[in-house]
């Protein structure tokens, strides 16, 4: 891996960013739209339940500004390679000394700068709307993000990868991905509140960890270690099918010459 | 005896059942600019997309300053580059920042500089704080040459350098092709379906058909093979179906 070209990588999509800040309605819109639907259902459902109920109810506001770390980790990496099949420069940056694991790091590096721009706004926006304020998980947070990330990381992969395997007809993968995996990620309610018969898809999705911890971390304010644990070892199984699946289909890609479809259609 | 800057042997490439390339050999030394010239589907731009790295061989070998491509990819490109009108750069960005971010990836020294000088090259200094999606095809084109020449590549493929541009643009680009090899030594890799970018340009033709080398050598040598006055009748013929076998050994092979 090479600084320079990451660095270079990196810097055209922040110039993509500053030249089009109508892609700032992506980072800002969706995520603000989802912060106010699930805070006023909080608030609502909040003033029509118990006593205990409430608490546990605003356990959904910061599902959705930890769902949206992931989601934002993953669309960072997927979309990046869609810019360059939009703007027809895919064969420019694939036919220059990029590496694999260049371009994979210059998308991560974007994963990250969207998450953090899209969660630092939301979390300060449900501490001035509802009063929630995400930072009392503490030091608890960074595991949390760190983990949500390297997930994010793995699914914006399998998402390109796919992407490029069955071409330009699978674009919306890039979107689609997350949400085939969120009924069971345990978001926005306990992987018990799962039927029996598929709590294991939950278990072994690393996120479905940090949510049931986010949530136990909230309620009794103790490390949740052992989801904690789970979480970080099941991302690193991800990480590394991730990377087999991008690197075997990258080369897949030059004995079929699928990146010249891109181009072509 | 150099080494020659790219020699590509026994060159064949199947996707499925159709075979793309089929035996292509080629030397390019020091300084050559060599046309690969073909109707639509002859191989040109599969076999440029093999010389890049973007396709992978199904058999044959490409060396490039010496070095196999396949093992040594990245250490090559960075001494290569491409320009070709069917790829474009992101349309958001402006002209500068475009070549800057490619200036890095290749890491040229003395960017900023290398920069404008490549711009007063191709006649577009004007246009460097432009939008590129609001170029004109001509200007576009330019702009793919300067990415392409950021780095004084060693060797420069270029496909179908003029197929946007207006015959006085052309006409451009075909002393600027002559010029950067008078000046740097570079060596070319050149296609088009412009016969007179080809007889005024290249040193050397390989004339393909259906993915196989019909014929190489200096444009007099293939027309007096195939008994025709100019490679466009050549072409048409070739492409109609006309003379299609390889019947005499051609200057390479």
């Amino acid at each position: 891996m090479t600084f320079s070209t990451v660095h270079a990588l990196v810097l055209r999509n922040l110039y993509l960013y500053t030249r089009t800040p109508v892609r700032g309605i992506e980072l800002i819109f969706w995520p603000l739209v989802d912060l106010l639907v699930w805070g006023y259902l909080t608030i609502f459902l909040q003033s029509h339940t118990g006593a205990d109920f409430p608490h546990q109810i605003t356990f959904l506001i910061g599902a959705v500004i930890l769902w949206d770390i992931m989601f934002r980790a993953q669309q960072g990496v997927a979309l990046y390679f869609l810019e360059d099949v939009w703007s027809r420069n895919l064969l420019n940056v694939f036919s220059a000394p990029v590496s694999n694991a260049d371009y994979l790091a210059s998308t991560y590096v974007i994963g990250f700068l969207r998450s953090a721009v899209t969660s630092l706004l939301l979390s300060v926006l449900a501490i001035g709307l509802y009063a929630f304020n995400i930072f009392q998980l503490d030091w608890m947070l960074l595991p949390f993000v760190f983990n949500l990330l390297l997930f994010g990381w793995a699914l914006g992969m399998i998402s390109t990868a796919l992407i490029v395997r069955w071409g330009p007809a699978a674009e919306t993968l890039a979107w689609a991905v997350p949400f085939f995996l969120q009924p069971f990620a345990a978001v926005y309610y306990p992987v018990d509140a799962l039927p029996t018969a598929v709590q294991w898809v939950a278990h072994a999705i690393p996120c479905s960890h940090i949510f049931e911890g986010m949530r136990s971390g909230l309620r009794d304010g103790v490390v949740p270690w052992e989801n904690l644990a789970w979480a970080t070892g099941l991302n690193l199984l991800y990480l590394a099918a991730a990377g087999l699946l991008f690197t075997r289909v990258m080369k897949t890609s030059r004995e079929k010459g699928l990146l010249t479809k891109f181009v072509s259609q | 005896m150099p080494t020659p800057v790219l020699e590509v042997t026994d060159l064949v490439k199947e996707f499925g059942s159709v075979r793309s390339v089929d035996g292509l050999s080629l030397i390019i030394e020091k300084g050559d600019i060599l046309g690969l010239l073909g109707a639509n589907g002859a191989g040109k731009t599969t076999a440029i997309n093999m010389i890049l790295g973007i396709i992978s061989p199904t058999s044959g070998t490409i060396q490039v300053f010496g070095r196999d491509l396949a093992h040594e990819r990245i250490a090559i490109l960075r001494r290569m580059n491409f320009s070709s009108t069917y790829t474009h750069l992101p349309g958001n960005l402006r002209v500068w920042q475009n070549l800057n971010v490619f200036g890095r990836i290749y890491r040229v020294p003395h960017l900023k500089r290398r920069i404008d000088e490549v711009l007063e090259l191709l006649g577009i200094a004007q246009l460097k704080n432009r939008v590129t999606g609001d170029l004109s095809a001509g200007e576009s084109t330019k702009l793919n040459l300067c990415k392409a020449l950021l780095n004084k590549p060693e060797l420069l493929l270029l496909d179908e350098p003029t197929a946007s541009l207006d015959p006085d643009a052309a006409d451009t680009v075909r002393r600027l092709t002559l010029r950067i090899r008078e000046e740097d030594g570079t060596s070319i890799l050149y296609t088009s379906h412009n016969m007179r970018d080809v007889e005024e340009v290249c040193d050397r033709v390989v004339f393909m058909h259906e993915g196989k080398a019909l014929r190489t050598g200096t444009t007099r040598e293939i027309l007096d093979h195939f008994n025709e006055q100019s490679l466009e009748s050549l072409f048409i013929r070739v492409a109609r179906g006309g003379v299609i076998e390889s019947s005499a050994p051609s200057s390479e092979s």
